[in-house]
């Protein structure tokens, strides 16, 4: 059993969550204890802690190519996806009610349009083709008088694959809708630019790229009217009301500045780690396709689905080894349900239970790899061995 | 704290039976992929007792640890018997199953009735018990 300690301890789930690097733990300690005062208030406390929000939001526009002001602060990637998707469609409605979301955004996104369509919005959910991307032709073709707001995710954080956003934004910005792109999975990670892009907002989070959780951001464009989700008071511009979570915007800010500083050199050795991954197993382990897009994919993201056996079987097993994996399998999800990006790539449902999602980080080295591509060869076997379905493959196949 | 109980653990990691009897006299198969986990059973009688109970189980930890507790429950018994065992007990065995693991993955009973149905309708033979008590999914419990 699982009491036998593991040889070695391997986190490969940095898209749940990153740890935070040790230079943004010290830059955000002081705000707890010694600068602690609220940003509103008048006096010194409060002035030293304005200070500090606003050089984090300076830094944060500047991962993202955007001006301070254009930063609203959340307490996660869910809240600033909310955020976008219903301030945004609140702040239009008096130009129509139509808006147009892809088949595999993050379920903050789709479960808060479903929740303006319920209100009386309307909502069409544009498909993706095997490799998960949206088709920017798909997008205009949908596109309605009464379109106000698109909202495609830059990267995905089950299959890595990374959207055409600048294509999409061409055919939304001729239609005169505004486009909104979850980029939690990809800002920190790859190089993000909102006029680049050609996004009008824009979601990131700090536990995706070595900040602490319970930050993040949504970048809006100046002058683009957003109904706050909560009423409040006046901070965040009004739009994000709420005494201000400073160690962690602290946090967020130095994360951002790190992101920016060091993103090349990440994205080499993450990228090649990733390789090397995804090489190993697919040499070692026959039967198991790689998900997601080969080249237009998150660095530091591998994922696959490996047949005839069911992840959180294999997940667990992994864990017994010391190595920590997510997947999209129906019996890993509270709602037993399997992946609905795997099911929009359409996979077939047999297979996406075998989900197995790798996602690596600055921690991680050649062992890490070497040791994973040792080890979960045989639990695949081991799992295939109990498996009905294996059987029946094995028996048509001697036919 | 760990999602499955120890008895959970321990039938996953070091599953009972597990295995097809090639001259099976009774198969029964459980569940589709689809929902995520399938489960077959095979069994040996002789003189009205399940001599061998093996399986085959495509699914997650609860599912492996289901099968493994149920042909070890199953083993030895007279197939009367062996239609006693249902999935509410199955899950008391295991120390509890988690609640929403309770529907989907507790199908191992069920499994094991379709392979004695299966010996039954070979044979010819009515078993009690076999027709009485239909694969209603019982209430889950929480673990």
């Amino acid at each position: 059993m699982g009491t036998a300690k593991p040889e070695r301890r391997v986190y490969l789930d940095y898209v749940a969550t990153t740890p935070v690097l040790p230079e943004v733990l010290e830059a955000m300690l002081p705000y707890f204890r010694e600068v602690y005062g609220n940003p509103q208030s008048l006096h010194s406390w409060g002035d030293e802690a304005r200070e500090v929000i606003e050089k984090a939001r300076a830094q944060v526009a500047g991962l993202v190519g955007g001006s301070p002001e254009e930063i609203v602060f959340t307490s996660s990637g869910s809240e600033a996806n909310n955020l976008a998707v219903k301030g945004l469609a609140q702040g239009q409605i008096a130009k129509g009610k139509h808006i147009i979301v892809s088949a595999v955004e993050h379920f903050s996104v789709l479960n808060a349009v479903r929740t303006l369509e319920k209100a009386g919005f309307e909502l069409t959910v544009v498909p993706v083709d095997k490799y998960g991307l949206v088709d920017p032709d798909e997008v205009a073709r949908n596109i309605r008088k009464d379109t106000i707001l698109v909202s495609v995710m830059h990267a995905n954080g089950e299959v890595g694959t990374i959207q055409p956003i600048a294509e999409i934004s061409k055919r939304v910005k001729e239609a005169g809708a505004l486009l909104h792109t979850d980029a939690v999975a990809s800002t920190g990670n790859i190089p993000v630019n909102v006029n680049e892009l050609g996004v009008d907002a824009l979601s990131l989070a700090a536990n995706q790229f070595y900040g602490p959780k319970g930050a993040a951001a949504l970048w809006v464009r100046k002058r683009i009217r957003l109904i706050p989700l909560m009423d409040g008071g006046v901070q965040e511009g009004g739009r994000r009301p709420g005494t201000e979570n400073v160690p962690a915007i602290v946090g967020l800010g130095k994360a951002a500045e790190l992101a920016i500083r060091d993103m090349p050199s990440r994205m080499e050795k993450l990228s090649q780690l990733r390789d090397k991954l995804i090489n190993g197993l697919l040499t070692a382990i026959d039967h198991t396709i790689l998900t997601g897009h080969l080249t237009q994919r998150l660095p530091h993201h591998a994922s696959f689905c490996v047949e005839f056996i069911e992840g959180e079987a294999m997940l667990l097993l992994l864990n017994i080894q010391g190595i920590a994996v997510s997947s999209g399998s129906a019996c890993t999800s509270r709602a037993l349900k399997a992946s609905h990006v795997l099911i929009a790539m359409g996979i077939p449902h047999e297979i996406a239970q075998g989900s197995l999602l790798f996602s690596l980080g600055v921690d991680n080295n050649e062992a890490d790899i070497d040791y994973v591509v040792e080890k979960l060869p045989p639990i695949v076997d081991r799992l295939r061995q109990m498996s009905p379905l294996y059987a029946k493959f094995i028996k048509e196949k001697r036919g | 704290m760990p999602m499955y109980s120890e008895k959970v653990m321990d039938h996953f990691m070091n599953p009972r039976n597990v295995g097809e009897i090639k001259d099976a006299d009774g198969i029964g198969e459980e569940g589709n992929p689809i929902c995520g986990d399938m489960m077959t059973f095979y069994i040996k009688v002789k003189d009205n007792r399940l001599e061998d109970v093996k399986f085959q189980t495509f699914g997650c930890g609860a599912a492996v640890a289901v099968s493994s507790m149920v042909s070890e429950m199953a083993k030895g018994k007279t197939l009367e018997e062996a239609l006693e065992i249902t999935p509410s007990l199955v899950a008391q065995e295991l120390e509890g199953l988690p609640k929403n693991k309770y529907h989907c993955s507790n199908l191992g009973a069920q499994a094991l009735r379709k392979a004695i149905r299966d010996y039954a309708q070979k044979k010819g033979i009515k078993i009690e018990g076999l027709e009485e008590k239909g694969e209603e999914h019982e209430e889950g419990e929480e673990s």
